[in-house]
């Protein structure tokens, strides 16, 4: 008999297709309740960081160079007080094939998938990461398909995500486009169903395990030219992978380097509703999927995912949408150098946060992406402009996600905002307790402890406040 | 008339708003879930009629003929005037001025 195939027939069966699409067990590091061993999941159903470098080479992953943005650290100068403005570097991500650090994390899944026997991977994702499925999938000779969210209700699509549409098109995928609304993921559970192919998602061990490296080549570049670990690594964050991986690879490296979160601020825009869609210039990197996924990483695609930034943020700071596509252009115009906009988030940040230290020390933004038609500032601009936003120079502090873009009337105007991360502690030490509804135990008190990098007694005093 | 064969794009819609997620906001229930995909059509087809094709998986999926052979049309988008604004302005900071 046919299985049914109407929303909550399917959303119920999503524990048997994700066991099967995944080939992991996560039912083996529960406790039954709140806590659940992470580094034995690590250590388990990933990989050594030996043998991750080893996949990594073996299909043109990783090793990118890092580059020093002279005349940005020099406009930085400008704008601070004498003696400060860090040196800010940026690690060229772009150079992976796909074109984003992302292939780190596809390179391992596909490692994997292909390992476990599997014709195919699939993936849900509307970012950089389908192409780099795509890219390592072509290398693999396996077939894959990119289930995106691009349109709205009319049919308009975000020029960003149309272009990574293309990409992975051009690389060999199968790419199912679908209108806004959570419900991707039951098309998602369908497709895995139908094809039995791998899930290849972003949030597996074997996904983050992948960034680790990045973080170690950070340390080690640093140590072979400088002789000494960078003072910050600024990440750009949203599903929080990017953070976790480089985090882990620079604890394993033994820097003991702070690390920063900087999101695009998108305060007030709803991400599944179909009218805000179109209303924003960025399409990852912001505060819509970095403020959930950090206070509760459980929201992803698999039960328990591998992405869990609160473990490892150290500071975490918003940036505007305007200020990101004034330093994307200050980029172009400074240094030569034409990037896409997820790195350029944390690029702003870095702009900002270099001012706040001395000129001795060194601030790293750990990744770039590539730019072309769609990603590129100018379409972001004329599509905003396109769907009413408006755009003009002042002081970024005015702009209001969805109704304006304020572009830095002087580069002294872009300036960080400080999230209160004890108040993210205690959101995701709530969203916990509710989430499993029991009364914690002591072990899901250090593992909260854990979970957000404080302590039991913070974990105790958050518990008592509820 | 599409021939047989020939690469297209077709949607369909895969749940009407009374199926949407309870989670979904407002303006979202309203309209349905809908989905654009690429495939070979299976047989001679007038765009708006209801269709198979087989995607690259070598899957069979139906819906709507939209349009054959589609292209990308997404670009540079039109000229910004605050962009070279910013270009000159980041020099001009830097390298320009009597310091």
């Amino acid at each position: 008999m046919a299985l049914a195939n109407d929303y909550n027939s399917v959303m119920a069966r999503r524990g048997e297709i994700m066991k099967k699409s995944v080939g992991i067990d996560y039912t083996k590091f529960e406790s039954g309740s709140i806590a659940f061993d992470y580094e034995r999941m690590m250590r388990e159903t990933g990989y050594s960081l030996e043998e991750i470098q080893k996949i990594q080479q073996d299909v043109h992953v990783g090793n990118t160079p890092i580059i020093e943005l002279k005349n940005i650290t020099a406009l930085a100068r400008k704008c601070a007080k004498p003696g400060y403005g860090a040196r800010i570097f940026i690690k060229d991500e772009a150079c992976n094939p796909s074109g984003s650090f992302k292939a780190r994390r596809a390179a391992v899944s596909i490692y994997h998938a292909k390992k476990l026997g599997f014709k195919g991977v699939v993936t849900a994702t509307s970012g950089n990461y389908g192409a780099a499925v795509a890219s390592q999938a072509a290398m693999a000779g396996l077939k894959c398909i990119v289930v995106q969210e691009c349109y709205d209700s009319k049919g308009i699509g975000q020029p960003e995500i149309i272009e990574k549409a293309r990409k992975c098109e051009a690389l060999g995928a199968e790419v199912v486009q679908l209108s806004v609304g959570p419900e991707l993921f039951y098309k998602f559970l369908l497709l895995l169903e139908e094809t039995g192919y791998f899930n290849a998602s972003l949030y597996t061990p074997f996904g983050i395990a992948g960034v680790e490296t990045l973080g170690y080549e950070i340390s080690m570049q640093f140590r072979e030219k400088f002789a000494r670990d960078p003072d910050v690594v600024v990440c750009t964050n949203a599903g929080g992978g990017n953070l976790t991986g480089t985090t882990r690879g620079l604890i394993k490296a033994g820097a003991s380097t702070q690390v920063v979160a900087a999101s695009v601020d998108l305060t007030g825009l709803h991400m599944a509703s179909d009218t805000h869609f179109n209303r924003k210039s960025f399409t990852t990197g912001h505060t819509g999927f970095g403020m959930p996924f950090s206070i509760w990483p459980d929201r992803s695609d698999v039960p328990r995912s591998a992405a869990r930034p609160m473990r490892y943020i150290d500071r975490y700071v918003t940036i505007t949408q305007g200020s990101v596509f004034y330093m994307t252009e200050a980029l172009a115009s400074l240094e030569g150098l034409e990037k896409g906009p997820a790195g350029n988030t944390s690029l702003a940040a870095a702009f900002a946060l270099a001012q706040e230290l001395p000129e001795d020390q060194m601030i790293v933004v750990q990744e770039t992406e590539y730019t072309g038609a769609g990603k590129h500032v100018q379409p972001q601009l004329t599509f905003a402009k396109s769907n009413g936003i408006e755009v003009f120079f002042g002081d970024p502090k005015d702009e209001v996600p969805g109704k304006n873009i304020v572009l830095p009337s002087h580069p002294s105007l872009i300036k960080v905002k400080d999230q209160d991360l004890d108040q993210m502690r205690k959101s995701l030490i709530r969203t916990a307790v509710n989430t499993y509804k029991v009364t914690p135990t002591e072990e899901d008190i250090v593992f909260l402890a854990e979970e957000t990098k404080s302590s039991e007694e913070f974990v105790k005093q958050a518990l008592a406040e509820l | 008339m599409v021939k047989k064969g020939t690469w297209v794009l077709i949607r369909r819609t895969i749940l009407e708003p009374s199926e949407r997620a309870p989670q979904v906001p407002d303006d979202t229930k309203k309209v349905p879930l809908q989905m654009w995909i690429k495939g070979y059509l299976e047989k001679d087809a007038e765009i708006g009629e209801e269709v198979e094709v087989i995607t690259r998986t070598g899957r069979k999926e139906r819906g709507t003929l939209q349009e054959a052979e589609p292209y990308y049309k997404h670009d540079f988008g039109k000229f910004v005037s605050e962009l070279q604004v910013i270009n000159e302005q980041v020099r001009e900071v830097l390298f320009g001025g009597d310091e």
